[in-house]
């Protein structure tokens, strides 16, 4: 199994006509993921590479039965683009779009929450969620994700991601799903959440976290890792040298006083009984270990 | 950006705040005639991005014409941790009574703005939160609801602000949060807050940090001047897209993605090196952009190796190969590259560097081997390939 996404999900595009959404939406397709749709206001009617482009989310809902969508709109309507697939029912929106203003992410995170409870925000500002051989949705290479699982990875950051992936797969240890929650200050979903449906996940028997400085996300999910799973859980976090006050390109990765170090989030996870990595390369081999013992 | 006191009162004051009469002075001829406007007395306040400028001799009280042109000589050019001082503000003083604290954040784990008050002002807030913690309240706005007349004035009470300064606190509350929202502010923090002898609720220093993402709604912010101690290496790595902060080693660090650049800053930290910045260079590898972060890179005489380390989703790694062997003939670079290149195309990446034969280009195949070859470089224990260090 996989979470929140899988070989029957459908996928409409926003912004499928531009250029960042025309290449990955393409791409996804190639990948087999049932890409059914593109939006655009005021192209309805045309077509990229015979997926069928709609002036509205609810129309291209309506004709094709998307459930899920990809955004690749530029940051000032971004926001608004999320909120019109919440209201056409849109049940999964990934949003990779960098840059949005933090007020427009708090004022989508308030609409969400109050009048669609249901649907669920994946970023802003993330690569996106593969489940390895069903559905690919975002700007993950589908060449370095292995289906078969039985390992779920949760990160806040992009090419950290690849690379764990990548070093999973070359040692033959596939993945479940890969989701990429994004590097700014409110995700739609939050490692806690993530974890949640990877406990809940019959076939995920353990989980990579890659997290970074900035916030407490990582704080949370240790404790909800204390409390709550019994899978095995791995963890990276980047950013042990950062200084304080400067934001190490992720506008959530920052230091603010002494909150939010990656020394205070190390110590939360290990705390947990979670088998936290010194760097990235590590945290692959501890994760291949740790599968190769089941 | 992160104002300085001078721009954040300017800018609370756009939101109908109340702020002391002042005026900025960059020499002490300018400060003692914008003090002969003011009238005696007047504060002298250093203008530079960070606290404990008090502490530091960077604020004091003139009384009189010689006192201000001491003051002012004393405070111009003074380093505050690091930070030099080239501006003064110079502002009307203020008979203080009480000293409150006000700010509004966005508390990301609610995922909502929160509002903290508190009658212990004048001190790091950090501080008041570890020692009392009760002497703050706090209240989360949610941006839908906003914040009501109600809320702020139960807010300030809650906070045992004195009777006599609720009203008008709570008044710059309101104003406080309207600021933060339609300034598109990350924080604004009031520290001071203060009722005056003579019953009046004011701003005292101001503090603000913008939002830089929501710049292309406010044409104004272009004109202000940022303090920020920016350095010709990091406006040009701006200018050029790249996300770059110097650090203080002496190893040049070249990545894609914000997370792998941390991570290797990281890295080279554990082998026993340090590095010389941070650069993320996007998802764009391509030749312009390895060209650019070289020619930033290499402007930094503190640097005695480069370490670059990528690694090729979509990016392709012979992509990423091509265009440093063509930066390297655009860009006559220092120092020696030691290059990690993963991922997709790795292997044709790897015949290019080789073909390319550059003894500048030393080639690993790990990121630990790669960091470890960078810092032996750097502290000058092993060189490679016949090039100068």
């Amino acid at each position: 199994m996989s979470i929140f996404v899988d070989e029957t999900t459908r996928v409409v595009v926003q912004g499928l006509t531009g250029s960042q959404g025309r290449f990955h939406g393409l791409r996804n397709r190639a990948y087999g993921t049932k890409v059914v749709a593109g939006v655009t206001p005021g192209k309805g009617g045309q077509d990229v590479e015979g997926i069928p482009i709609f002036d509205s989310v609810a129309e291209a809902v309506a004709a094709t039965g998307a459930t899920a969508s990809f955004i690749a709109v530029p940051p000032r309507g971004a926001p608004g683009a999320i909120l019109d697939a919440a209201e056409a029912g849109i049940s999964v929106v990934v949003c990779i779009t960098e840059h949005i203003p933090a007020k427009d992410e708090a004022l989508v995170n308030a609409r969400l929450s109050r009048d669609f409870p249901l649907t669920r925000l994946i970023g802003p500002n993330c690569p996106g969620i593969i489940s390895p051989g069903k559905c690919n949705i975002g700007i993950t290479s589908g060449d370095i994700a292995l289906p078969g699982g039985p390992v779920g990875v949760v990160s806040r950051s992009g090419t950290l991601t690849y690379q764990a992936l990548h070093e999973l797969s070359q040692q033959g240890v596939g993945q479940t799903t890969c989701v990429g929650i994004g590097g700014d200050p409110v995700p739609g979903s939050s490692f806690v959440d993530v974890l949640t449906a990877f406990q809940n996940d019959p076939e995920t028997r353990a989980v990579l976290m890659i997290g970074e400085i900035g916030g407490d996300g990582e704080e949370r999910a240790a404790d909800f890792i204390a409390s709550s799973m019994d899978k095995p859980v791995v963890a990276y976090i980047a950013g042990v040298t950062a200084p304080p006050g400067r934001k190490m390109g992720h506008a959530g990765a920052i230091i603010s006083g002494t909150k939010g170090t990656a020394k205070a989030k190390m110590e939360a996870l290990s705390a947990a009984g979670v088998k936290v990595a010194k760097n990235p390369t590590e945290a692959g081999e501890l994760m291949v270990e740790l599968v190769r013992a089941f | 950006m992160d104002l300085v006191e001078y721009q954040g009162k300017q800018y609370f004051a756009r939101y109908g705040m109340p702020v002391s009469p002042g005026e900025v002075a960059d020499t002490v001829a300018e400060a003692e005639a914008a003090a002969e406007r003011l009238g005696y007395p007047v504060v002298v306040k250093a203008q530079v991005q960070t606290g404990g400028r008090g502490k530091a001799g960077g604020v004091k009280l003139a009384a009189s014409k010689a006192e201000l042109t001491e003051h002012a000589g004393n405070i111009l050019g003074l380093d505050i941790k690091g930070h030099r001082v080239r501006r003064l503000w110079i502002e009307k003083a203020t008979d203080i009574a009480k000293e409150y604290y006000a700010s509004f954040t966005l508390d990301r784990s609610a995922k909502l703005h929160l509002a903290m008050v508190s009658a212990r002002g004048g001190v790091e807030i950090e501080q008041v939160a570890e020692e009392d913690p009760e002497a703050i309240a706090r209240l989360h706005v949610n941006p839908l609801d906003g914040l009501s007349a109600e809320a702020a004035r139960d807010l300030v009470e809650r906070a045992g602000l004195d009777p006599e300064a609720r009203a008008g606190a709570a008044e710059i509350i309101m104003k406080l949060y309207e600021c933060y929202i339609d300034g598109d502010a990350d924080l604004v923090e009031i520290n001071p807050l203060v009722l005056t002898t003579d019953g009046q609720v004011r701003v005292l220093d101001a503090k603000v940090t913008l939002d830089d993402d929501a710049a292309f709604r406010h044409p104004e912010w272009a004109e202000m001047e940022n303090f920020g101690e920016s350095t010709e290496r990091e406006r040009l790595a701006k200018s050029k897209g790249l996300s770059y902060i110097a650090l203080e080693g002496s190893v040049g660090i070249i990545a894609n993605g914000a997370g792998l650049a941390m991570s290797t800053v990281d890295v080279v930290s554990q082998v026993g090196g340090s590095a010389a910045n941070f650069l993320d260079v996007g998802g764009g590898a391509d030749a312009d952009v390895m060209a650019n972060a070289l020619e930033v890179i290499n402007l930094d005489p503190s640097v005695r190796s480069i370490l670059v380390n990528i690694f090729g989703g979509i990016v392709r790694c012979d992509d990423v190969a091509r265009g440093i062997v063509k930066a390297l003939e655009q860009v006559d670079i220092g120092s020696q590259i030691v290059l990690r290149l993963d991922g997709t195309n790795a292997a044709e990446a790897h015949r290019i560097i080789d073909e390319a034969a550059s003894e500048k280009i030393i080639s690993e195949a790990t990121m630990l081997s790669a960091a470890r070859r960078a810092v032996e470089i750097a502290a000058g224990t092993r060189t490679e390939g016949g090039s100068k260090l």
